[in-house]
């Protein structure tokens, strides 16, 4: 197993962050992306939720991998996600009630986001349990900085406002003839900007290009 | 016409690979096959090259344009000084209008020229002249109210997104300037439909009044809230508010003979949107739903909001649009049949053309495709029956 913080422990958290991105790499995750980025808030909240679910999730099928029947270990897997899930949507509606109501479906909807699914089979099923943890937290962390930086800009462009915060909603660049930009708070506006990232990263990136 | 010739010769060298306005290249030769077909030849295998190349199929389209854009500036200004209750004459109704109008021409000609530029630069290509064409139908789609920052972000988002990410001119698959305006249409609804829109409310110049709060609804407007106006001349020649170039069907009208004439639009295309909006108004007027929308007259949608100009100058759009002779007839039926369904059906919006046609420019590939596909088949059960 290696140290703790072995420079390939600390690759398998840190390339899904950035250069493995499952958004904007592996584009995934994308209907959450898109329904919960009107505001900043929300996004936040839904990138904590799935990094913990994919954390846990990665660590339990990991530690259970080997006692798992091949033929069954989808229907294992979704009941591990949908516990954690159900215990995830208790809590938010317990402690952070207002942005329960806000992610509404979302939520349960975890159960079903490809980047879940997609690293318990890659990842989780294959790798010992501290792995696993570090893949799900980078994966949910990488999941997490998209949403939030979508969100960042479409509640900054959409009602002029940060986590609730004024920002442009002042009488002085109202009357300047400043508008906000009802399209933001669209979903086609969502998947522009995601577009607009990954056009970014393969841009800066040479390596993320297809050479086709 | 010489003289010019010889003074382009003149300076093409400094633009040339080591001249020193090499960075400024794709701006001259812009400018040079814009004034002179190209004398360019191939090099290599038999190609046929036909003698009107898509510089010069723009410059018809903009002057098809010309009648509609110059009676939109007047009607911009009869429309203020009708409801600000002023007397004007002609000259001061259309000077009060040109001035309204020039500022959205030149913010949209320059954004959008601006962007091509760059990216021609950019990418080492020759500037693509399809903006020739969008950036003046741009200012001719929206009301007169539209501020010129929100036309200029309009501009650019459509050029970037609906244009050059898929390759530039010709490659793309909605048309720029309904792209524009779908754009302005989501983003800033407030400034593109409602009722305070359509009529300019500023003085220009010392030209007309300011004056606040001024109202002016379209009859659509007008029909999907209360009673359908009666028909009356004004809507065919287009003393109505409505977004600039679109009010005047005589307008329209001409701009549609020189298309036709010069053989730049496809009268499939155009003739099947009215016989398909004719259709589904009569369809409606029969039996539609009892709202006042629905019960309007067939040939008024004919004439009110965007139907004709989408018509003639949006559905003919040769990029865009179905390129099989049979699926010309399907395409610009479709639209002319969803344009009247959203009017009529769709609460929301009053005007359902700009809708209808990027729908229809989602399917036109699939139309061209099926057309084809149809052709095949039908050919392949000729050969065989013949064996």
């Amino acid at each position: 197993m290696g140290s703790l913080f072995s420079a390939k422990n600390k690759e398998v958290f840190s390339t899904p962050i950035s250069m493995n991105n499952p958004v904007t790499v592996q584009v995934l995750g994308i209907c959450s992306a898109l329904a919960v980025t009107s505001k900043l808030e929300p996004a936040i909240v839904m990138g904590l939720s799935v990094t913990i679910i994919t954390a846990f999730s990665n660590v339990v099928i990991s530690l259970i991998r080997k006692t798992i029947p091949n033929r069954i270990r989808i229907i294992v897997q979704l009941v591990v996600v949908a516990a954690l899930v159900t215990i995830v949507s208790e809590l938010l509606k317990a402690f952070a009630y207002d942005v329960s109501v806000q992610l509404s479906v979302y939520v349960g909807l975890i159960i079903t986001n490809c980047i879940l699914m997609g690293r318990l089979e890659a990842f989780a099923m294959a790798n010992g349990p501290w792995e696993s943890c570090l893949d799900g937290l980078g994966n949910g962390l990488g999941y997490a900085k998209i949403l939030v930086i979508v969100a960042f800009i479409r509640e900054l462009l959409g009602s002029g406002t940060l986590l609730g915060f004024n920002i442009l909603n002042y009488d002085a660049i109202k009357n300047a003839g400043y508008v906000n930009n009802g399209l933001m708070l669209m979903p086609p506006m969502a998947l522009i900007i995601v577009a607009c990232l990954i056009w970014y990263q393969r841009a800066k990136h040479k390596e993320l290009q297809d050479n086709e | 016409m010489k003289a010019l010739r010889n003074y382009i010769d003149k300076i093409k060298p400094n633009f040339e690979e080591g001249g020193k306005f090499h960075a400024l290249r794709s701006v001259f030769e812009g400018f040079e096959s814009f004034l002179f077909v190209s004398n360019a030849t191939s090099k290599t295998g038999t190609h046929i090259h036909d003698a009107i190349d898509s510089k010069r199929i723009m410059s018809l389209v903009v002057i098809a344009l010309l009648p509609a854009l110059l009676f939109g500036m007047y009607n911009v200004g009869y429309q203020h000084y009708h409801a600000t209750g002023l007397e004007g004459s002609f000259i001061e109704m259309f000077g009060y209008g040109f001035l309204a109008v020039l500022p959205k021409i030149i913010v949209s000609y320059v954004v959008g020229l601006g962007i091509e530029f760059v990216v021609a630069q950019w990418k080492k290509e020759e500037i693509q002249e399809g903006f020739l064409v969008s950036g003046l139908l741009i200012p001719m789609i929206v009301p007169v109210d539209c501020p010129l920052w929100m036309l200029a972000v309009a501009t650019a988002f459509s050029v970037i997104f609906a244009k050059e990410v898929f390759g530039g001119t010709g490659m793309n698959i909605f048309n720029p300037a309904l792209i524009t305006r779908a754009f302005l249409f989501f983003a800033y609804p407030t400034k593109m439909s409602g009722d305070t829109v359509w009529v300019a409310s500023d003085s220009i110049f010392g030209l007309g009044k300011t004056v606040d709060g001024l109202t002016a609804a379209t009859p659509l407007g007008i029909a999907k809230v209360a009673e359908a106006p009666a028909f009356s001349w004004d809507m065919v020649i287009g003393l109505i508010p409505g977004s600039i170039g679109e009010t005047s069907v005589i307008a329209i009208a001409i701009g549609a003979v020189i298309l036709l004439w010069t053989g730049v639009a496809s009268w499939k295309t155009m003739l099947s949107v009215f016989v398909g909006g004719a259709f589904m108004g009569w369809l409606f007027n029969v039996i539609g739903p009892d709202t006042a929308i629905a019960n309007m007259p067939w040939y008024e949608h004919l004439c009110l909001g965007g139907f004709c100009f989408g018509a003639v100058f949006m559905a003919t759009d040769p990029v865009t649009s179905s390129r099989t002779e049979n699926g010309k007839y399907i395409y610009g039926f479709l639209i002319g049949a969803m344009a009247i369904i959203i009017r009529v059906l769709n609460p929301g919006y009053p005007e359902g053309m700009m809708l209808a046609i990027l729908l229809m420019n989602i399917f036109a590939p699939l139309i061209d495709y099926v057309v084809v596909q149809n052709n095949i088949s039908r050919r392949m059960k000729r050969a065989m029956s013949n064996k």
